[in-house]
């Protein structure tokens, strides 16, 4: 690892302010992702800002939404008894991403920020315009059995590894940015972006920009939450495709319905126009199966993740039914 | 090399990391030429201010008070500078938990930790579970139920396997299974080591 400068700080707006001040500047969190990239020199940045004495761990009900800090950890969220009886969903989805050890210094901030995990982006004598633009993509014609079906590009075809993302986008969360020129909201969908002709971003955080927190409107889905992930192996693997499904229903009439899919693009892929299909009709396989239908318009498979194209819609109607049927 | 053995008093750190940010600063505006014709000594003490930072670090009940680079993990400042070589390097990228110990009580990999983010930290290892020459019941179980083969992973196992008693996740096989998924057994002593840690869940008695 090559070396680099360490301070620590203890307020956002110093953290925000020591960042502006150097080019190559990085915060660390649980530092799970930044020490991996930095082991591998997938990057290395001149200096590093610990944020982990910012006071941002909170996890609370305010009015009607839930503040969740960028500090608080994977499993502190996972685990709290709001999240757990508000939103289920996003509980479940943290639980199904790494292990324990992870999840006890990952943070809700970092989990946003992780880097695919593409290999020719891991791998740095290989072409990758996400580490190196203008370098080319491998996985385009190489090998993309964990690569993107839906708003890939011509340059890129990465997937976001994130599974709390997959719930947070899907709820409808909205995240508070704090930079040099003050705080700024956006709402979740928006944090992530697809590859275009910038693969090397990731998202549109701006430059000198902190995550300050997650807010999550409360919602009548919980009692019909389910987050489906399918891998290679029974826990402990990224996603090759993951579903979360929340739905309110009214006996068996579908009121509201939040879908989003995971391993499946560059960002948390939110369902729309599934939803759209849904909300108002009966929660029947017959229905549920129109909605994958429609989920799967303009999905486009490489060579090695064709098999995709059949996972997800299967998981979106697995997740929906394990939602349905949740007591 | 620590801070005792360099006799630098408390605070000292602290000071010499402010000193670090302007001497950057001044070395980066200094000619090449100038630094060249500099002292040879004062290079190298320049050189150890930029790397080094002070922490203060409890392990296994033991006060240290510690000069590190950044860049070292907490994983490598065990094993290399404090010569605990019970905790593991199995993968080094957070993959297979070999290097699992407990940061104020919580279970979290080693490896992927900075050292320096461990300031005023206590940390526990495999070296700190027993008391004296009494195993930790999760050790004496793991002899019992002969959860381990070649015995690389054991270390981790057991530290992971202590926090998943403690955090109340192992309340079935299942459950078990699932929250010890970060850590991987080449030799698969897995049924073993899942009988170990349900025996002393069972047992009541305090881990
Ligand atoms: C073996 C392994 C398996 C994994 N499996 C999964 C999985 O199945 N599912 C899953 O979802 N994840 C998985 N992960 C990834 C894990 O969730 C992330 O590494 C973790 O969430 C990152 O959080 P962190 O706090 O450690 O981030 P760090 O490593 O500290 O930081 C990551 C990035 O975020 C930036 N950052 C951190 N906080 C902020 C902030 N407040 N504002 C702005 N920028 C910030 C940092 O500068 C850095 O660039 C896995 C990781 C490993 C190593
Ligand atoms: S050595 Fe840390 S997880 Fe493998
Ligand atoms: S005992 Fe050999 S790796 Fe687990």
């Amino acid at each position: 690892m090559i070396n680099f400068t360490y301070v620590r700080t203890t307020t956002a707006k110093a953290a925000v302010g020591l960042l502006a001040k150097e080019k190559n500047a990085k915060f660390i969190a649980g530092g799970t992702n930044l020490v991996d990239l930095m082991k591998r020199g997938v990057t290395a940045p001149d200096r590093l800002i610990d944020i982990n004495a910012v006071p941002l761990k909170q996890i609370e009900l305010v009015g009607n939404m839930m503040h969740i800090g960028a500090l608080a950890t994977n499993t502190a969220v996972a685990e709290h008894e709001l999240v757990k009886l508000h939103f289920p969903l996003l509980s479940l989805a943290l639980q199904a991403g790494a292990s324990q050890q992870l999840r006890n210094a990952a943070t809700v901030g970092g989990n946003m920020m992780q880097r695919t995990r593409c290999g020719y982006f891991y791998d740095t004598t290989m072409p990758c315009n996400k580490r190196a633009p203008g370098t080319g993509c491998g996985a385009i014609t190489g090998y993309n059995r964990m690569h993107a079906i839906f708003g890939g590009s011509e340059q890129c075809i990465a997937v976001h590894p994130s599974d709390m993302c997959i719930a947070l986008v899907a709820l409808d969360s909205t995240v508070v940015l704090s930079g040099p020129k003050g705080e700024r909201k956006l709402k979740f969908i928006d944090f992530h972006k697809l590859a275009g002709t910038t693969p090397d971003k990731d998202n549109n955080l701006l430059p000198g920009e902190m995550i300050i927190r997650v807010e999550i409107p409360t919602n009548k889905l919980a009692a019909h939450s389910y987050y489906v992930k399918v891998r290679d192996r029974a826990s402990y693997a990224f996603a090759l495709v993951s579903v979360a499904a929340g739905l309110e229903l009214q006996g068996n009439k579908i009121v509201d319905v939040k879908l989003a899919m995971g391993g499946v693009a560059h960002k948390p892929w939110r369902l729309l126009e599934a939803e759209t299909f849904l909300k108002g009709k009966m929660a029947t396989e017959a229905n549920f199966k129109s909605a994958a239908q429609i989920a799967m318009k303009n999905a486009k498979a490489y060579k090695e993740n064709a098999f995709k194209l059949k996972m997800a819609p299967n998981t979106l109607i697995e997740a929906l039914n394990l939602a349905k049927s949740k007591a | 090399m620590s801070v005792k053995e360099e006799n630098i008093p408390e605070n000292e750190g602290r000071r010499d990391f402010l000193k670090q940010g302007t001497l950057f600063t001044a070395l980066a505006l200094t000619p090449v030429s100038l630094l060249k014709a500099a002292d040879q000594k004062a290079d190298e003490k320049f050189a150890e201010l930029f790397e080094k930072v002070s922490l203060r670090i409890k392990v296994n009940g033991k006060a240290h008070e510690l000069f590190v680079e950044p860049r070292v993990t907490l994983l490598d400042l065990l094993r290399e500078q404090l010569a605990l070589t019970g905790t593991k390097k199995g993968c080094d990228h957070g993959q297979c938990g070999a290097c699992t110990v407990h940061i104020d009580g919580t279970r979290v990999n080693s490896c992927l930790q900075l050292a320096v983010m461990n300031e005023g930290k206590e940390i526990t290892t495999i070296e700190g579970l027993a008391n004296e020459d009494v195993l930790h019941p999760m050790q004496a179980a793991f002899i019992k139920h002969d959860g381990f083969q070649c015995g690389y992973c054991t270390p981790g196992q057991i530290m992971s396997a202590v926090a998943c008693v403690r955090e109340g996740h192992a309340g079935s096989k299942g459950e078990i299974r699932e929250y010890m998924s970060g850590n991987i057994c080449r030799c698969g002593a897995y049924p073993n080591i899942v009988d170990a840690i349900e025996e002393v869940h069972k047992s009541g008695v305090q881990v």
